[in-house]
């Protein structure tokens, strides 16, 4: 293959799932309870992107990975203590709110002014990725929005699957309704990939690619540029979380047909 | 992979060893003040692996003086620690027995009925009338350690010149003769029993010129180096306790001020000291430690944890709070007793694994810390002479450590607790007169092994539980594959708890809503029962009866089941195997991966 990839990842950084999430109204609109003192990761839709365009620069060669992030700066750094062990990456990072109540028009712009100073990316070899949904709260649409001010038309959405031809083009399996994959055929970048869970686990953590990556990490953190990013004239008239009901049981031996009855009925509210 | 200084575990220790390494590891210029020997030209490399998730996940009810903490961070700003707060009050409070369940000796049960006749109480407690002296921590801090590591890891990141890998289990030392060379990383594609499967990617060595070890109390890397290279002469480590906490959201209407310190003693058992801490934001930490000296066959801390929080004086300010998390932890407290070679060639360990916690003050993360800043300091000493790190020149590091107050502390504390072994009285005469002594006077003499004095199930329930009874909850619980301590205990008169599903929750639940715990696939189990036939013929079980997290499970046949998906790596298990194989206890609790993801503790 003679057509490179210069891929580019978007992602959020938000806090760890599996932490006690609380929303509260705050001076500033929408937020979690001890939102600062919440570890972080990165969003899980965006690291699905993350490791299918690491996987991709390294089935194409000489294709390169960028992965571009706006948060607090010290859970940029945090976060990368982990994601850095999984792929090689270069980081562009950018010092910014990652609460996700913010103007998507705002952070897009962020991004978008982040990717075109990239000293060595070619657009014209440029895969926007990221997450097609977000855990961020966000309003999912900035992925669509930073391609759009980068210019770049071919955009696609749920992506669970790309497959690179010797021609530069590419296949493209995107999610559709009935559990169904829409197959489109790209003639060749720029395109951006709004990526749903992809088909690759997490990459264990390899301590060779974390010693790698640090050195250019680490300058990349120490460079992050403040970026005011706001709500301004945004407001909110609702903010709640998905409702969620456990009934913990512990029962030995139950046969199987016995637990799917009774799961049954808990789901019909019997 | 070459590396110049390698470290095992992240926590206090560690945090002071790197924070004062990384000041002094680059010029002002941005040279390297350290060149190097692995990459010539670059600053000295130093990388730091953890075995959880992420830094913050640490577990520990702390309250500290931080003598040394705030000597590395003389501007503290104690508003940009999360949950930090300095210590406003303190009092040394004994929990009376409301229920009447309580295995309380005839002497204290006279003495609690004096107190009743004499001292009019409330909320059945009575409040000490000053705190002994080696106890107190009114110049320090309450903190929450998960919130401490994070805002320690973050300043180690800003500077960026020290690299900290969480989510990397380290395997075991390298060891050629006497000489540490470095560390194995865990294997990772393996299934349970550690065979490969796809995507095997065995455990990289890690090579080093100096190994700092900082892996707590069970660390695989430290009882590793304990079984190769042995312990000191007359040294051994056969004190512990596992102390388990909930972090409890006050209802709004609790003034309790932020840095209010509770030490108690008397409840659920004799044996068992506890705590209350409140945070900033109406955040309290709450727990108890149940010593390897209470000598009860189930040694369980999760249903007496719950009996704690409700005792009257505790209850009002804690009803009708919530749970915003939960953890347990493992205590090295044999203290000097249970110091093992602090260097050898290659090699230096500092905090808990070095036997540095202080059990007469109670003490842990500022002893830990200190150690860590003494390492370093010696370290750089040696780095800018340019000597190598042999067992002779790390010296360098014992000799501060020896003559700082956290060797003084420790020897005034080395045999404070070992009255315990005969008695609660003789436990407490023990501690006091080792304080004002200087640590010449003691009672007692510490045991061989952590289960040495562990009575049997017969001799510990006398007088509460006859023996057709003992038999028939042993077998129902056998046929019901449960532990037996919840039947135990309601047969000796525990209420049961009234679950109210804010802070009142089942054990399981606990695991679900205090810190979900995490275990990620390609890991091999970290329990590991040698010989099968063994367990097969223990009595007590202890394993099951006393795991933090119901991981350990009863088994109709052989060996207890083990849950990876549930286990906080307490290390509980670790000490509590009453069986042994070649000298070795049966369970083998190895390095591993994962564990309870809540960054409140």
């Amino acid at each position: 293959m003679s057509h490179p990839f210069h891929v580019v990842v978007c992602a959020s950084v938000v806090p760890d799932p599996l932490q006690t999430l609380e929303p509260i109204t705050g001076p500033t609109g929408p937020a979690l309870k001890n939102e600062l003192m919440l570890p972080a990761i990165l969003d899980p839709w965006a690291a699905h992107a993350l490791y299918e365009g690491a996987n991709l620069v390294k089935k194409v060669p000489g294709s390169k990975l960028w992965l571009v992030s706006m948060a607090p700066k010290a859970k940029l750094q945090q976060v990368m203590m982990t994601v850095a062990q999984k792929v090689p990456l270069q980081l562009v990072a950018i010092d910014g709110p990652s609460g996700g109540f913010v103007d998507a028009h705002q952070t897009a712009a962020a991004l978008a002014k982040a990717i075109n100073g990239i000293a060595d990316l070619d657009k014209s070899r440029l895969l926007l990725f990221g997450g097609w949904e977000s855990a961020s709260r966000s309003a999912g649409v900035t992925l669509q929005l930073v391609g759009e001010q980068l210019g770049i038309v071919d955009q696609f959405q749920g992506v669970d699957a790309i497959t690179p031809n010797d021609d530069g083009s590419f296949e493209v399996l995107e999610r559709v309704e009935g559990a169904r994959h829409q197959v489109s055929l790209c003639a060749g970048p720029p395109a951006v990939l709004g990526w749903a869970t992809g088909n690759l686990g997490e990459p264990r953590n390899d301590p060779q690619v974390g010693m790698q990556n640090m050195r250019t990490i680490m300058p990349s953190l120490q460079k992050a540029v403040a970026t005011p990013v706001t709500s301004d004239g945004l407001q909110y008239s609702n903010v709640a979380t998905p409702k969620q009901q456990r009934e913990t049981q512990i029962i030995k031996d139950k046969p199987t047909d016995e637990i799917a009855r009774e799961i049954v009925q808990w789901i019909k509210g019997e | 992979m070459d590396v110049d200084i390698a470290c095992v575990g992240f926590g206090p220790a560690m945090g002071g060893f790197l924070t004062t390494l990384s000041r002094s590891l680059i010029n002002p210029d941005g040279t390297p003040a350290i060149d190097s020997k692995v990459m010539p030209g670059m600053p000295l490399q130093v990388i730091c692996y953890e075995r959880a998730d992420d830094i913050s996940f640490g577990v520990s009810g702390v309250v500290t003086r931080a003598r040394g903490i705030r000597a590395s961070f003389p501007d503290l700003d104690l508003s940009q620690i999360p949950m930090a707060a300095p210590v406003a009050s303190e009092k040394l409070v004994y929990l009376l027995d409301p229920i009447g369940a309580s295995r309380r000796s005839f002497a204290l049960r006279t003495a609690d009925r004096l107190l009743h006749a004499v001292v009019k109480l409330q909320h059945n407690a009575f409040e000490l009338p000053y705190v002994p002296p080696f106890l107190h921590k009114d110049d320090g801090f309450v903190l929450s350690i998960g919130q401490f590591n994070q805002w320690v890891g973050s300043q180690l990141m800003s500077a960026g010149t020290v690299q900290i890998w969480p989510g990397m289990p380290v395997k075991e030392a390298l060891i050629e003769g006497s000489q540490v060379r470095g560390i194995r990383l865990l294997d990772q594609g393996v299934d349970r029993a550690g065979n490969p499967e796809a995507g095997f990617t065995p455990g990289m060595d890690i090579h080093a010129a100096l190994t700092v070890i900082g892996d707590g109390p069970v660390g695989a890397v430290s009882r590793n180096l304990d079984t190769r290279l042995g312990m000191p002469p007359g040294n051994s480590v056969s004190d512990w306790a596992v102390g388990m906490k909930f972090v409890i959201e006050l209802r709004p209407d609790i003034e309790l001020k932020p840095g209010t310190v509770l030490h108690t003693f008397g409840f659920p058992e004799p044996e068992i000291f506890g705590f209350l801490y409140v945070h900033s934001g109406g955040v309290a930490s709450v727990g108890i430690f149940v010593p390897s000296w209470f000598n009860c066959p189930t040694r369980t801390v999760y249903r007496y944890l719950q009996h704690f929080i409700q005792h009257p004086y505790l209850w009002r300010y804690l009803e009708g709070g919530k749970l915003r998390s939960w953890g347990a932890k493992s205590l090295q407290e044999s203290g000097k007793h249970g110091e093992p070679y602090l260097v050898g060639d290659g090699y230096a360990r500092i905090g808990e694994c070095s036997g540095s916690t202080n059990v007469l003050t109670g003490s842990g993360v500022d002893e830990a810390w200190t150690t860590g800043v003494q390492l370093a300091e010696a370290v750089l000493t040696l780095a800018k002479e340019g000597k190598s790190f042999t067992r002779q020149n790390l010296a360098e590091y014992e000799n501060r450590r020896r003559d700082s107050w956290v060797e003084k502390e420790a020897r005034v504390a080395e045999k404070a607790r070992d009255g315990f072994h005969h008695g609660i009285v003789s436990g407490f005469a023990g501690m006091m007169l080792a304080a004002p002594s200087n640590g010449k006077l003691s009672l007692g003499k510490p045991p061989r092994t952590p289960n040495e004095n562990l009575a049997t199930y017969r001799q510990f329930f006398r007088g509460k539980i006859n023996l057709r009874q003992l038999i028939e909850i042993k077998e129902d619980c056998e046929e019901k594959g449960l532990s037996l301590h919840d039947a135990l205990m309601d047969r000796c008169g525990w209420p049961q708890v009234p679950q109210d599903g804010r802070l009142l929750v089942s054990h399981q639940d606990v695991l679900l809503m205090g810190g979900k715990v995490q275990a990620p696939h390609g890991f091999a189990d970290h329990v590991v029962f040698r010989d099968i036939e063994v367990c097969g013929r223990c009595g007590t079980q202890l394993c099951v009866e006393m795991c933090s997290a119901q991981a350990i499970t009863r088994s109709l046949e052989g060996a207890p089941n083990f849950d990876r998906e549930k286990c906080v790596f307490c290390g509980a298990c670790a000490w509590n195997c009453p069986e042994t194989v070649d000298g070795k206890p049966n369970l083998q609790f190895l390095a591993g991966a994962g564990g309870l993801h809540s960054a409140e503790n």
